[in-house]
């Protein structure tokens, strides 16, 4: 008995080691199943770079041009992969150098563990070379943070981290070490996932009662109206979600980060709502009797005026985050929980129906659209190149399967309005900060995280200059990535804006560019610029064959705009088709 | 009209009956929000953030531990419309480390406030009423030197300005007043919603329709 006592304490201690802080920390990114990280060294992350010398077997590590690019990737790669992404970055100026990307990921719930190096912990709040109290300035834009100043606390602190970031609603976490617990040896215990913690309850008990009285209305509505969001594809739920419209006959329209969740072409996707989406989806919002939102969060640039916003309808709102529920739109029947359960117990409860008339609604209004707005932008007659047939060439030539990554500005619009998308995790775009800069650095890391897939860029011309410097990430990491510049010579979205709102007034919106293909030969890039119709299937072709990454400039009209669009302080269905409507 | 704020229970507005209810010029309510939280550094700052963020003025906040180890109480006080209230509750609630928060108007609390005053003890000394004036206000006199008394009286707002203007006669040096602490009138305590933060799956207690029914004491978690 004694002895087999003895020998149990034995095998307890032999499994503990005497390691680093900074090797627990690694040690945690292995056991989270991390392959990939984005980073930037400097002093206070000092330790951890040093013991990823000796993980270079387990943990890629992929050094990014500025941090902004680095969290951009991790939040590329978190989109097309679904997994966390995991950013380094030193302290100071390479922590502040994230807010930007924590903001965005925020925003958009995208999971993320950002780990940043601090100072040593006995001069924290001494003003010490490269301190910033980064705890304070992220809390805003952080779903959890947390300082660590002493090395026994990482295995749990970071097991924590993955968990917060993964489930409920997704988002940033961001963890600051200090030096000292880096570098502080301890007696490690392993790494025990966290599945639990007291206060955080990401999965809401889901009330049968709310569901039924959902189904009750979807059963009883006329001209029910589905309009959905990222929940899904966060949720994973896009076969539940296309079992429920099918079995409902139910139209539904998607939000720019809900786009992909369903295939383009499915004959129940009724396309774009909000600002520049489409007018179906806009006008009839105010016209459905009964409206299901799922796993969107009703942003004003998808509901335009609130005052003027589906005040007809019954709401049904399916979101995992009860602050999401009567944030913006009084809900009629809440359904709280993880749209994954939440949408085959509704499945269930719901008739079969097919709602055609009403279905046809949408169609009339497209061919609306198609006759004003849709054919000049995809077939012009005109000489200039427009954005809307660079899109539509690359749908052609990609067949709906290339991840497609979109900064921010008229080209976004564009392409989430014509891009087609026949599987999930296809469109990564800066949805609800508008981060321009974004793109470049997210295809990276889309590529990373969809290794097997096509990455294509689509960027303005302003917002390639804001990241340009990933490029030489590209370079040193032969990262395949194809990059489509649409140089309208302008920062085209503002441009639009001050035309129509400003009187033409263009302040400060004529922006110059660099020679982009010699740019991209200084990276070792190979490119090419065009600006005629007649080369454009051609060059797109090239581009998307070539071995390795390519960067394509497509010269398109200075002073195209984006249409359909609901006018700032508009209701949506005052949308207008074209300038002249305002 | 104990409110949780965490679920869908609480989707009616519903205005809060008169009587002690303060409302203010814009017709705003006088709020009192309990946060109980993990003691963890750093809190204090993400839930003041998530006031100034929206512009609310925090009219007192107090933070102290709880009756339970671990657990910290915020009692915070604003001025706001229910509606404004109820979303912050909320977005105070999705927060990591917070483990419940309940908003409530005057009268759904038993609330008190500290204040102190310092007044020049020789003027004190020579107003013969200072005794009845004590009783009267029901304060306390808890330091004399030479120079000066100091006095303490706890009670809401009106009774602790009442005294400020006596002792205003007197040459009042400072006065300084304490976060409100309050108690919800009709709540049967955090402590036993506890227990089921502290199971690892939202609690077997928390049958789908068995509560329904009764919106305000569910635990929606
Ligand atoms: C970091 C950042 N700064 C400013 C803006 C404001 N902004 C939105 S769209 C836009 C113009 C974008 O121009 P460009 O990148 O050339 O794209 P285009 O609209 O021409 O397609 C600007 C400046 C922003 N969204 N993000």
């Amino acid at each position: 008995m004694e002895t087999l006592e003895i020998k149990e304490k034995e095998k307890a201690t032999a499994s503990i080691q005497n390691i680093s802080g900074s090797q627990a920390v690694l040690e945690a990114l292995v056991a989270e199943n991390v392959d990939t990280i984005f980073g930037y060294p400097g002093g206070a992350i000092m330790p951890i770079y040093d013991s990823l010398y000796d993980y270079a077997d387990k943990l890629k590590h992929i050094l990014v041009r500025h941090e902004q690019g680095g969290i951009h990737a991790g939040q590329g790669y978190a989109r097309s992969s679904g997994k966390v992404g995991v950013v380094f970055a030193t302290s100071g100026p390479g922590a502040t150098n994230l807010v930007t990307g924590l903001a965005d990921a925020m925003i958009d719930s995208t999971p993320l563990v950002c780990i940043t190096g601090q100072v040593f912990a006995h001069l924290l709040g001494t003003d010490a070379f490269q301190e910033v109290d980064v705890i304070n300035i992220t809390t805003p834009v952080t779903k959890w943070n947390y300082q660590v100043t002493d090395a026994t606390e990482i295995p749990g602190v970071l097991a924590k981290a993955f968990y917060i970031a993964a489930t409920g609603r997704p988002g940033p976490v961001l963890i600051d070490i200090t030096k000292n617990a880096q570098l502080q040896k301890f007696d490690y215990e392993g790494y025990k996932k966290c599945d639990h913690i007291r206060s955080y309850r990401p999965k809401p008990i889901v009330r049968k009662k709310y569901v039924e009285e959902a189904a009750k209305l979807i059963n009883e509505a006329k001209r029910p109206f589905v309009i959905f969001g990222q929940g899904i594809i966060l949720g994973k739920a896009e076969k539940e979600f296309k079992a429920f419209i099918e079995k409902g006959g139910l139209p539904a329209a998607w939000t720019i980060l809900g786009l992909s969740a369903l295939e383009t072409d499915h004959p129940l996707n009724v396309g774009m709502l909000g600002m520049h989406g489409n007018y179906g989806p806009n006008v009839l919002t105010n016209e459905c009797d009964v409206l299901i939102a799922v796993g969107m969060r009703f942003d004003d640039r998808v509901t335009g005026r609130l005052d003027k916003y589906a005040k007809q309808a019954k709401v049904i709102h399916l979101d995992i985050d009860p602050a999401e529920i009567d944030k913006n739109v009084k809900a009629t029947v809440p359904v709280w929980g993880d749209c994954k359960e939440t949408l085959p117990m509704l499945t269930k409860l719901i008739e079969k129906k097919n709602h055609k008339d009403w279905i046809s609604k949408f169609h009339e209004h497209i061919r609306k659209e198609a006759e004003v707005v849709i054919k000049d932008e995809l077939n012009p007659t005109g000489e200039v190149l427009t954005m809307g047939e660079v899109i539509k060439v690359l749908n052609e030539l990609t067949d709906g399967n290339a991840i497609i990554v979109t900064d921010v500005g008229q080209h976004q619009m564009v392409t989430c309005r014509y891009a087609k998308f026949n599987q999930s995790k296809s469109n990564i775009t800066s949805g609800g900060a508008g981060t321009m800069g974004f793109a470049l650095p997210a295809a990276i890391g889309a590529k990373y995280g969809a290794p097997e897939r096509t990455v294509v860029a689509i960027i303005g011309d302003g917002g390639f200059q804001m990241t340009l410097q990933e490029l030489g990430t590209i370079m040193q990491f032969d990262v395949d990535v194809k990059i489509i510049i649409l140089n309208n010579q302008f920062l085209g979205m503002v441009r639009q804006w001050q035309q129509l709102f400003h009187e033409k007034r263009y302040s400060f919106v004529d922006i110059t560019s660099p020679d982009y293909i010699q740019l991209a030969k200084a990276y070792k890039i190979e490119g090419r610029s065009i600006c005629k119709r007649e080369h454009l299937k051609n060059a797109l072709n090239t581009m998307l064959t070539h071995k390795g990454s390519y960067l394509l400039e497509v010269m398109v009209g200075k002073e195209n705009n984006v249409f359909p669009m609901v006018p700032q302080g508009r209701g949506v269905a005052e949308i207008i088709l074209s300038k002249e409507e305002l | 009209m104990s409110k949780e704020n965490n679920g869908i229970e609480n989707l009616d507005i519903t205005t809060p009956p008169g009587g002690h209810v303060v409302v203010d010029k814009s017709g705003k309510l006088e709020f009192t929000i309990t946060v109980y939280t993990e003691n963890q550094v750093g809190l204090l700052s993400r839930i003041a953030i998530m006031f100034s963020r929206r512009k609310i003025n925090v009219e007192s906040l107090n933070t102290s531990p709880s009756e339970i180890e671990n657990i910290h109480r915020f009692t915070i006080v604003i001025n706001e419309y229910e509606d404004v209230v109820r979303k912050l509750c909320r977005q105070i609630e999705k927060q990591v480390e917070v483990l419940k928060v309940y908003y409530n108007t005057n009268d759904e609390l038993v609330w008190q406030e500290v204040a102190l005053y310092k007044v020049p003890t020789g003027i004190i000394a020579d107003i013969v009423k200072v005794e009845r004036l004590l009783r009267q206000f029901g304060a306390r006199v808890i330091a004399i030197t030479k120079d000066y008394t100091i006095f303490e009286t706890t009670g809401h707002r009106e009774e602790t300005d009442r005294l400020i203007k006596v002792f205003g006669q007197f040459g009042l040096i400072e006065f300084v007043r304490s976060a409100r602490v309050a108690i919800i009138k009709d709540s049967s305590g955090f402590h036993e919603k506890l227990r089921q933060f502290e199971a690892r799956e939202p609690g077997e207690d928390v049958i789908e329709n068995e509560y329904l029914n009764q919106q305000d004491h569910i635990f929606t978690m």
